[in-house]
């Protein structure tokens, strides 16, 4: 058998997650994107500690799960079902719209609260708490797309938001365009974070928990 | 003139609502970026409620009749020409620079959508008896009767829509009974189906992956002697592999609509829950209260249309005449005409306004996206200020015979019972396959999870 981990992309709609999970899959640009429906999946092959002596090869599982952080109380508790053997999370965020990196901490503190009752209360209204991200065990992502469409002049001012942004999660960010897979190709800095992101994911869910290891992709 | 500086501190007030409810409720999820598009559509609402404000001056007789009619005449010009002019021009700009093709010459093409609109709009009032022959071709009638019609039919589809479906969603009677086993078989088998996809992707990937490492990586086979190459040597793989992503795009399709069969069924569970608490029974309640009103309604329409009548009276005039014939309950009928007429054409008023806001708004979250947003929105306006400016031709009808005259005066001389058939007609029809719609949807709800 050969094992899993687990992710799940929060975002807003219309923010290109399915154009990245494409693109982190396939290493293609996804031709026709349309309306993600519901919760969506893809599988791509991970190959830990790339270039070292202890590569393993991993299957990892990316869980586009859709829709919007304002959504009715039973979208929400239709997306609890897929946020229960989460391994990792990665943030999706429009680089062109401020209130979709906004809507970033109310992602989080759903799929984080998740054994909390989608109808329960949460202590915080969406306000951002640093100390509930110091001890998160879960890795986070933070990556920001469709960056060919900021202008070269206000490229700056976006990359210092995105820079705090990723800070306030504790987490590694990428910014990029989905259309273009040269952002992600081999031995370029986002992929060595990409890369490293992963790595972290899966040493956190084999080897860190009982220092042995468990099956691999053989 | 301290009224008249009154009348526009109101129409400042209009204006900063429309503003923030565009602000807080249609945008908060998206960036602003041409402010432009909040603009028209906090002057839509701010004129088109300028209007409803003038009705009420004059039931309450605030100014005097010549300014308010000199009002009335500055104001429908005005609106006119932004539902006219304005508003459909920006929409043409938008909806164009949207589309990379016609991304240099954005003004000329935006021209072009706005005249093929304004061809239409004209060709719209051929086939209805709206005009007497008399009027010039280009005056207030020709263009009011027209934004009349298309403004009339969204009413009386939205209202017959609504008659319907407020039982409906009020009522208990129609909650199907959801328990929480149901939830839960369907939920994993969603899970299941997730699983089973995961796995065949699995299997995809690993193929691809010992492809490429072999160095075999079909692309489409190019030129000639590439589609002879890909007849005679196939890759054993490669026929399973299209088939597993057949298998793959099936189980997708489940998978979308179990967790839209899901959805549903957490949202029937949270309102059974909402129907056992106090206000759950207050609405029931009220439901079949509406329900009783609903069928009086279309019992009404049908009458009116079958017997070719419109009412001739309004109902406050009515109301008094009943009470005071009948009743015998004497009282001063002026002064109570008044009031009650302002009452009730504010109640008219204020909750057609509220409804179309948060139709709209539920309209706007349903299928705005980034980047049809500022198109979807001016669409909105342009549908509120037709609907407004119909529902002033229509509340003529509430209202007593001595304040009507000014409306009369200032739409000109429209065919307003021709207007009113109308609107009887498009609420039958839309009422009716109302329910026929949800009869339907409720029979079919049942049986996909007998299924089971």
């Amino acid at each position: 058998t050969a094992s899993q981990e687990l992710f799940s992309l929060c975002a807003l709609a219309g923010v290109g997650k399915s154009s990245l999970v494409h693109l982190l899959c396939h290493n293609q640009v996804l031709g026709n994107p349309s309306w993600t429906v519901g919760c969506s999946v893809d599988v791509r092959i991970h190959d830990y500690k790339e270039g070292t002596p202890e590569e393993k090869t991993y299957y990892i599982e990316l869980w586009d799960v859709g829709g919007s952080v304002g959504s009715a109380t039973s979208v929400k508790s239709t997306r609890a079902v897929f946020y229960n053997l989460l391994n990792g999370i990665i943030l999706v965020h429009d680089l062109t719209n401020k209130k979709s990196s906004q809507n970033l901490y109310r992602w989080s503190l759903e799929a984080l609260n998740r054994d909390v009752a989608p109808t329960g209360v949460l202590v915080t209204n969406g306000d951002y708490d640093r100390e509930q991200f110091g001890d998160n065990q879960i890795p986070l992502l933070v990556i920001g797309t469709k960056l060919d469409q900021i202008p070269e002049t206000k490229r700056n001012e976006v990359l210092t938001r995105t820079a705090f942004l990723a800070e306030d999660f504790n987490a590694e960010e990428i910014n990029l365009d989905c259309t273009n897979p040269r952002y992600l190709a081999a031995g370029s800095s986002n992929a060595v974070k990409l890369s490293r992101f992963f790595d972290k994911v899966i040493e956190k869910r084999y080897f860190l928990r009982d220092g042995n290891q468990v099956c691999h992709f053989s | 003139m301290q009224v008249l500086s009154a009348s526009s501190f109101l129409q400042v007030l209009f204006f900063g609502f429309g503003w923030l409810f565009f602000m807080r409720k249609l945008f908060k999820d998206y960036e602003v970026r041409q402010y432009v598009v909040q603009v028209i559509f906090s002057v839509t609402f701010a004129f088109s409620c300028t209007m409803f404000e003038l009705i009420i001056f004059e039931i309450l007789g605030v100014l005097n009749s010549s300014s308010r009619y000199f009002h009335w005449k500055l104001n429908l010009c005005v609106i006119l020409l932004i539902l006219v002019f304005m508003v459909p021009f920006y929409i043409g700009y938008f909806v164009v620079s949207n589309i990379r093709l016609l991304h240099r010459q954005k003004l000329l093409f935006a021209c072009v959508v706005w005249l093929t609109f304004m061809y239409f709009f004209w060709k719209l009032g051929d086939p209805f008896p709206i005009l007497s022959p008399k009027h010039g071709i280009l005056s207030i009638e020709q263009l009011i009767s027209r934004v009349g019609v298309i403004g009339v039919t969204l009413m009386a589809l939205l209202s017959g829509f609504g008659a319907v479906n407020c039982p409906y969603t009020y009522m208990s009677y129609f909650l199907r009974n959801v328990t929480d086993a149901d939830i839960l078989a369907l939920e994993r088998r969603l899970l299941q189906t997730m699983d089973m996809i995961v796995s065949k992707k699995k299997r995809i990937a690993v193929a691809h992956r010992t492809m490429f490492q072999r160095g075999e990586v079909h692309n489409r086979p190019t030129g000639f002697w590439g589609m002879i190459k890909s007849v005679t040597t196939s890759v054993p793989g490669s026929e399973n592999l299209s088939l597993i992503q057949q298998e793959v795009d099936a189980l997708e399709e489940l998978s979308r609509q179990l967790f839209l069969e899901t959805a549903d069924l957490h949202a029937t569970k949270e309102r059974i829950e909402y129907s056992k608490t106090f206000q759950g029974k207050y609405f029931n309640f009220l439901g079949y209260f509406f329900s009783i009103y609903c069928v009086w309604k279309i019992f009404m329409a049908t009458i009116n249309i079958v017997f070719d009548r419109v009412g001739k009276t309004d109902p406050v005039t009515r109301g008094i005449e009943i009470t005071v014939n009948y009743l015998g309950i004497q009282f001063d009928v002026k002064f109570w005409s008044q009031h009650i007429s302002f009452i009730l054409v504010g109640i008219i008023i204020v909750t057609s306004i509220r409804g179309l806001l948060i139709t709209l708004t539920k309209f706007f979250y349903a299928i705005s996206s980034s980047k049809s947003s500022n198109v979807i929105v001016l669409l909105l306006a342009q549908i509120m200020g037709m609907y407004f400016v119909s529902s002033v031709l229509l509340i003529r009808m509430s209202m007593p015979p001595e304040y009507r005259t000014i409306i009369t005066e200032v739409l000109g001389e429209l065919q307003f019972n021709f207007y009113h058939r109308w609107f009887d007609v498009i609420f039958l029809v839309s009422a009716l396959s109302s329910i026929l719609f949800l009869y339907l949807a409720h029979k079919q709800a049942p049986e996909k999870h007998m299924a089971l």
